[in-house]
C-alpha cells in the first residue's frame, strides 16, 4: 500500500473509475483536492457558478450514461449545487458531487463556510458519504459510482472534510465493493411478462407509454421491435420523448399537459397501456383517478417503489426495462406472434392525420412550430438537443421531432430554469463530435448564461437557440389564462441584448429575424467552432397549445381556437 | 389502520434522520418510533408504528426498503409478534389512602412502583397499548402529572420447523 493524502487517493480513485473530466470551482475547503487535480490527468472545466457545474455533470451523465463529476467547496459552494443535485434526482441522472467540508474538528462549530450539506441534500440524493479518514476515500468513491450508475440512477454526494483531504495514510483501493441493503439487479419475473403479453393481446386498444427509463436503459431497439411486432402505437412521457423515433408510423409523441393532441386523445381511448420506465407524473397523466378509469395498466420499472405509487397497476414487471422488453420480444418471436393492422390502428392513424391537418398553428411568421421545424430541417439527426424550462421547452416537445432515439434531454421532473445551457456543455464534453443545441427561452438562458465563458474558454462550443419573447412566457401564459390577464413579474423588456452578451464572452452572437435567417444562422453555427447564441425575437403573445390545465384530465385538453 | 413496521438498519450516524426525513418528505405519519442496537453491533432495529391506509402503507414499506441503509423491512402481524411499550406515569397523590389504591392497581397490572412521595408516585408499566390505555383510564381520576413513553418495540414470534 502506498502512503498518500486523502485528496490524492480521491484523484486516483476517480481515475480508476474512468473519470477524465470534472466540472467545478475551487474554494478554501477543497484546495487540497484541486492541488491534486493539478497533478492528475483529469481535465478540469471551470464554471462561473457551481450550479452550472452540477448541471454540466448532469448533462454529461445523461449523454454518456456514466456519472458526471462536479466539484464544489464547502458552505455556499456546496449549497450552490443543491438545485443541480435535485434536478438530477428528479430525472434519475447519474452524478457524483464532491464537496469540500470544513476540517472535521470544526464541524458543528458554525465555522466559516460551513454548511451541513449532508443534511441539506438528504431528501434529494440517492446516497451521501462523508469519509472521516483518508483510508475510506477509495472505497467511498467506488461505492458512490456503483450506487449512482446502477438500478435507477441518481446523484451521490461525497462530502470530504479538509483535514481528511490533507492527511496522509496507507490507503487501500478495493477492487470490489458491496453495499448491503442495496439490490439494483432484479431479474424480471417471466410469469409476469407472460401475463403482460396476454393482457396486451387481449386488449382491443393497446398503447405503449414509453418513459425516461427507456432512454436510461437504452431500450430503443427492443421498444421498437415490440411496437412493430404487435403494431401498438407509442406515446411517450415528456422525459421519454425521443425514446421512439418520432417520425415512425406508430409514433404519436408525448402525452401530458402540453402533449401532442393525437397522443392525449389516443391515450384516453386506449383500454390497456404498457408503461415502460415511467412514473406516471401528474404532468404526464393529469388527474390520476381519471387516467386509470377503464384502463388496464402494465407497469415495467426498475424501481419497485414506483409500482402503485400514483396508479393502480394490474401487472407489474420489476426490473431493467431493456431486459424486460428483450424477454418480451423473444417470447413473442418464439410464440410466432405478430399482429397486423387492426381497427384500432386505423382509428389511431386517422386521428393523427386529423390533428396534423387541422390543428391551428400560430400565424406569426416566427411561430414556434415554424421555427422548430426549421431547426429540425437544418440539424443533423444525431445532434443532441437540450432545453431550458418554459414555453420553448413545451414547443420543443410539440414541434421538434426527435429522429434518433436518446438525443433529447430536458429538466422534466424538477423543471429547472437555467439547466439547458450548462447541460448542453456537459453533453458536448461527453460527445464532442456531434452538434449540441440548447433550445432556450431568454428568461431561462439568463439564469446560467455566464457558462458562455466556460463554453468559449474550455472549447466546448454549443448552439443556444434563444426563442426570445421578452418575457417569462409560460408564467405570462398562465396569467393570461388563469389570472384574468393581470400580468406581473413577467416582462423582461428585451434586456440584456443577447447578441452583445455572446460577444462580450467572446462567443458568436447572431440575431435572426426571419425564418430564412434562422436556417442560415444555425448553419453558420454548425460550421463554426465557437459557442453561438442565436437570438430570435418571437411573438410574446403566442401560447403553448394544446394545454391540459393542472388538476384536470387529458380528456379536457384545450385546443387552439 | 394501525401498523407495526420493523426495520433493520445500518448502525451508523444519520440513519434515524434519513428514516424520519423520509416520513416527513412523503407526508407519512409516525405514531411512535423506537431504536436500539441489535445482537449484531453493525445493525440497529427500529420499530415504527404508523396509522396509514393500505395503499400508503405499501408505499411506506417500499420507500423504506429503497433506502440504502435499510437492510430489512417487515410489516409485523400483531398476532404473530410480541410488542410492548414501556410507560412511566407520574400520578398525583391527593390523600394518603391514594398510595395504597394506586399501588393495588399497579400490582393488578403487574407494574413497578417507583418514587413514592407525599404528593406523587411514579408507576412503570410495560405492556401492550391496550392494557396501558386501560391502566391510564383507571388512574386518570387521581390526576396524571407527567407521562413518558418509549414507543412500541416489537419482535416477530419464533417459529419451530
Amino acid at each position: 500500500m502506498e502512503k498518500m493524502s486523502g485528496a490524492r487517493s480521491l484523484m486516483v480513485a476517480l481515475e480508476k473509475e474512468g473519470v477524465d473530466i470534472v466540472f467545478g470551482l475551487p474554494g478554501g475547503a477543497n484546495l487540497p483536492i484541486y492541488d491534486e487535480l493539478y497533478k492528475s490527468n483529469i481535465r478540469h472545466i471551470l464554471v462561473r457558478h457551481e450550479q452550472s457545474a452540477s448541471h454540466m455533470a448532469d448533462g454529461y451523465g445523461r449523454v454518456s450514461r456514466r456519472p458526471g463529476v462536479c466539484f464544489a467547496t464547502s458552505g455556499p459552494g456546496a449549497t450552490n449545487i443543491v438545485t443541480g443535485i435535485a434536478t438530477a434526482q428528479a430525472d434519475s441522472a447519474p452524478m457524483i458531487a464532491v464537496t469540500g467540508q470544513v476540517p472535521s474538528k470544526m464541524i458543528g462549530k458554525d465555522a466559516f463556510q460551513e454548511s451541513d450539506i449532508i443534511g441539506i441534500t438528504n431528501p434529494i440524493v440517492k446516497y451521501a458519504f462523508q469519509p472521516m479518514s483518508p483510508t475510506e476515500i477509495p472505497e467511498v468513491v467506488k461505492k458512490a459510482f456503483y450506487i449512482s450508475a446502477t438500478g435507477r440512477p441518481g446523484p451521490v454526494l461525497i462530502d470530504i472534510p479538509k483535514d481528511v483531504q490533507q492527511n496522509e495514510a496507507e490507503i487501500p483501493f478495493p477492487t470490489e465493493v458491496k453495499v448491503r441493503g442495496y439490490h439494483p439487479w432484479i431479474d424480471p419475473d417471466i410469469t409476469k411478462i407472460e401475463r403482460a403479453i396476454d393482457m396486451l393481446l387481449s386488449a382491443e386498444r393497446p398503447i405503449i407509454l414509453a418513459g425516461g427509463g427507456v432512454i436510461i436503459s437504452s431500450a430503443f431497439a427492443e421498444l421498437q421491435s415490440l411496437a412493430e411486432l404487435l403494431m401498438i402505437p407509442v406515446v411517450t412521457t415528456f422525459k421519454g420523448k425521443g425514446s421512439f423515433p418520432e417520425n415512425h408510423i406508430l409514433s404519436l409523441g408525448p402525452i401530458g399537459m402540453h402533449g401532442h393532441a393525437e397522443a392525449n386523445k389516443m391515450m384516453t381511448e386506449a383500454d390497456c397501456v404498457l408503461a415502460c420506465g415511467s412514473r406516471f407524473s401528474d404532468r404526464s397523466v393529469g388527474t390520476f383517478e381519471e387516467f386509470e378509469k377503464n384502463l388496464k395498466i402494465i407497469h415495467m420499472d426498475v424501481d419497485p417503489a414506483e409500482i402503485g405509487k400514483n396508479q393502480t397497476t394490474h401487472v407489474a414487471v420489476i426490473g431493467d426495462v431493456r431486459t424486460s422488453l428483450r424477454i418480451m420480444v423473444k417470447m413473442l418471436i418464439q410464440r410466432a406472434i405478430k399482429r397486423t393492422d387492426t381497427p384500432w390502428n386505423k382509428r389511431v392513424n386517422e386521428t393523427k392525420e386529423y390533428f396534423r391537418q387541422n390543428l391551428k398553428l400560430h400565424p406569426h411568421p416566427l411561430g414556434a412550430a415554424k421555427l422548430l421545424r426549421k431547426l429540425r430541417e437544418v440539424l443533423p439527426a444525431e445532434s443532441i438537443v437540450t432545453t431550458e424550462v418554459g414555453q420553448h421547452q413545451m414547443w420543443a416537445s410539440l414541434f421538434f421531432d426527435v429522429i434518433q432515439p436518446g438525443t433529447f434531454f430536458s429538466s422534466t421532473g424538477l423543471g429547472t430554469m437555467g439547466w439547458g445551457f450548462p447541460a448542453a456543455i456537459g453533453a458536448k464534453a461527453a460527445k464532442p463530435q456531434v452538434p449540441v443545441v440548447d433550445i432556450a427561452g431568454e428568461g431561462s438562458f439568463n439564469m446560467t448564461e455566464n457558462s458562455l465563458a466556460t463554453s468559449v474558454l474550455d472549447n466546448l462550443p454549443v448552439i443556444v437557440f434563444v426563442m426570445n419573447n421578452f418575457s417569462l412566457g409560460m408564467v405570462a401564459q398562465w396569467q393570461r389564462t388563469f389570472y384574468d390577464r393581470r400580468m406581473i413579474g413577467v416582462d423582461l423588456k428585451n434586456c440584456p441584448d443577447y447578441v452583445k452578451i455572446a460577444e462580450a464572452y467572446g462567443a458568436q452572437g447572431i440575431r435572426a429575424e426571419t425564418l430564412d435567417d434562422v436556417g442560415k444562422a444555425v448553419q453558420t453555427a454548425l460550421k463554426s467552432d465557437i459557442a453561438t447564441v442565436i437570438d430570435i425575437p418571437i411573438d410574446p403573445q403566442e401560447d403553448v397549445l394544446p394545454f391540459v390545465a393542472p388538476g384536470t384530465s387529458l380528456k379536457d385538453m384545450i385546443l387552439p381556437s | 389502520m394501525w401498523s407495526i413496521i420493523s426495520v433493520l438498519v445500518e448502525n451508523k450516524p444519520g440513519v434515524l434522520f434519513k428514516i424520519t426525513h423520509l416520513f416527513r418528505s412523503r407526508n407519512y405519519n409516525i405514531d411512535s418510533i423506537s431504536v436500539g442496537i441489535t445482537e449484531n453491533p453493525e445493525f440497529s432495529r427500529m420499530t415504527i408504528t404508523t396509522a396509514a391506509e393500505e395503499k400508503q402503507l405499501t408505499q411506506i414499506l417500499k420507500q423504506l426498503d429503497k433506502l440504502i441503509d435499510t437492510v430489512e423491512v417487515k410489516l409485523l402481524d400483531e398476532k404473530k409478534s410480541i410488542y410492548r411499550e414501556l410507560v412511566l406515569m407520574k400520578i398525583r397523590i391527593n390523600k394518603p389512602s391514594d398510595i395504597k389504591e394506586i399501588t393495588d392497581l399497579a400490582n393488578a397490572f403487574k407494574c413497578d412502583v417507583h418514587d413514592v412521595r407525599k404528593s406523587s408516585i411514579i408507576i412503570e408499566i410495560t405492556s401492550t397499548p391496550d392494557r396501558i390505555n386501560a391502566f391510564e383510564e383507571l388512574v386518570k381520576g387521581y390526576g396524571i402529572l407527567e407521562i413518558s413513553r418509549t414507543g412500541i418495540c416489537a419482535l416477530e414470534r419464533g417459529h419451530d420447523q
